[in-house]
């Protein structure tokens, strides 16, 4: 198999005095998508912070394409090729449609790439572009989702990092969602997904790992979970 | 009443106000992206206008070329003051950079006397002061300098804020620093812009005022700094159009109240305004209650 694009390897996080993650390894293959799910304050979203940079470990390495990122503060990790759609969408919401979009090409100095990348988004998202601009926070909750994961394509990252994006949706939405998701996948950006919707998550995932208060208790194959007994029980409401 | 006094007393009010408003959005954009009321801007202001006075008096230059140095080295000492007082509070509790602010403050003042001695210096005569009759009303040349100049300043910084890339940074930042971070937004880079820009514009107000009483102090900044906090407050901090109103307002009530109560009543005046509106309307005058985060 060819080498993990992500490596996360034994890493311990905390808050203040919390243990949030208890020695967490993980990997991320180019190509795939992962999910990572688990209970609500299981550290799904740690993870993630951590990855960012929001989030220093206090030890155990996090390689990105076999550099070790661990530590490097959050805005330094785009230029890597890491893109992240927060948990609750946090758009800029006194800015518009527009400007959320050109924040998100920030470090970015290609004017003719940012110019073919805003397209792109307009293509895959028909309604932002209907409301350019339009002050995000007057956008509804799906339109947002939406706003977010505009942006951050809007990097144009390799790995995109995408924290409970079917959170207050009607599950009409979470399904046009998941299927933006899988039509971002298909061409050709690799995915790492949390998500408390575990059977949505694992019905387009490749591989999952389930998080229990700050460790990996079961990892993989996401068919597979999605069929095991445990995990049903646990996670997928029997 | 009056009508041409009333009307006097607005033109007066409206150049004071400028000089409160220009003060009042350093407040408001430093309170905007740290959340920060930084007790030593009023300090920042007095070092501006001692910049500019001895640029003046020593270096020999013009009101203008004056002017741009004040705010240049006043800028700069905005950021310096930043990164070594501020900076590596950044994670510490609000209460612990508040009071690191009254002590910044402090240091400004003493250290200024020491420098400059505590005599209050008179402001040569660099523009001269030419009366202007419209009709029954009288508008100095000065009065037109600081409105003229206080206006440049806003659109400049309009443009800064609403066009430029850092500007939106700026904005995005001090909406939400942990998602602009995620954009690449380095946040270190944006604060120290802002105390920059904040305290360049002190450093105006400062000259300004040098021009306009002719006398300055290492102890003037106090005063217009909680003049300048409560206008910044009356418009809402954090909000840049509600610092410029609300330094309008103060200025003009307060000439108000001098014209036609007494002038002993004109700090009064400003304060009870701040006493009204932590009454009534705390967020200010464009405050919202809650900002909407969903």
């Amino acid at each position: 198999m060819a080498e993990p694009m992500l490596k996360i390897d034994n890493i311990n996080v905390y808050y203040g005095a919390i243990h949030a993650l208890k020695g967490i390894s993980l990997e991320v293959y180019p190509g795939e998508i992962v999910t990572l799910i688990g209970a609500n304050g299981a550290g799904k979203s740690t993870t993630l912070r951590t990855i960012s940079g929001l989030l220093k470990p206090k030890d155990g390495s996090i390689l990105f394409e076999g550099k070790n990122i661990a530590g490097v503060k959050a805005h330094k990790i785009v230029n890597e090729g890491i893109s992240q759609v927060p948990e609750g969408r946090r758009v800029f919401a006194e800015m518009s449609v527009m400007e959320n979009l050109e924040l998100g090409a920030f470090t970015r100095k290609d004017k003719d790439g940012i110019k073919k990348d805003l397209k792109m988004v307009f293509e895959r998202f028909p309604r932002l572009e209907e409301r350019k601009k339009q002050i995000a926070g007057t956008l509804s909750g799906g339109e947002q989702q939406m706003l977010a994961m505009g942006r951050a394509l809007m990097s144009r990252p390799k790995l995109l990092l995408l924290d409970e994006p079917s959170m207050g949706l009607a599950p009409l939405l979470i399904k046009e969602i998941f299927h933006i998701i899988e039509d971002i996948h298909k061409e050709g950006t690799t995915i790492l997904l949390v998500e408390q919707n575990a059977n949505m998550a694992l019905s387009i995932a490749n591989r999952a790992y389930v998080l229990e208060t700050g460790r990996i208790t079961i990892s993989g194959d996401a068919k597979k979970l999605a069929a095991s007994e445990d995990i049903r029980k646990a996670y997928l409401g029997g | 009443m009056d009508v041409t006094q009333l009307v006097q007393q607005l033109i007066n009010g409206i150049s004071l106000g400028s000089i409160y408003a220009l003060i009042a959005l350093g407040y408001t954009m430093i309170y905007g992206i740290i959340k920060l009321i930084n007790f030593a801007h009023g300090d920042i202001y007095m070092v501006g206008a001692y910049i500019g006075f001895f640029s003046i008096t020593a270096a020999h230059l013009g009101i203008f070329p004056s002017l741009l140095i004040s705010m240049i080295v006043t800028g700069g000492l905005g950021m310096v003051i930043e990164k070594l007082a501020y900076k590596p509070l950044r994670n510490a509790p609000r209460i612990s950079v508040l009071i690191t602010a009254i002590g910044v403050s402090f240091f400004l003042e003493c250290t200024s006397m020491y420098f400059v001695s505590p005599t209050p210096r008179t402001f040569p005569p660099v523009f001269e002061n030419v009366a202007f009759h419209v009709g029954p009303f009288i508008v100095n040349s000065q009065q037109l300098l600081i409105f003229g100049i206080t206006i440049v300043l806003m659109l400049l910084l309009t443009y800064i804020v609403e066009r430029t890339k850092t500007g939106k940074a700026m904005r995005a930042a001090s909406y939400d620093v942990e998602t602009a971070q995620l954009m690449g937004i380095d946040s270190d880079r944006i604060i120290s812009f802002t105390f920059g820009i904040g305290s360049a514009l002190a450093a105006a107000a400062g000259v300004l005022v040098g021009v306009y009483y002719n006398s300055i102090d290492p102890l003037m900044g106090i005063m217009p700094g909680v003049k300048a906090f409560v206008a910044a407050v009356l418009g809402g901090i954090g909000i840049l159009p509600g610092a410029v109103v609300g330094g309008l307002i103060l200025g003009v009530v307060e000439a108000l109240v001098s014209g036609f109560i007494s002038s002993t009543f004109r700090d009064a005046a400003a304060f009870a305004i701040l006493i009204l509106v932590l009454l009534f309307k705390p967020t200010g005058i464009f405050g919202k209650n809650v900002r909407e985060k969903v």
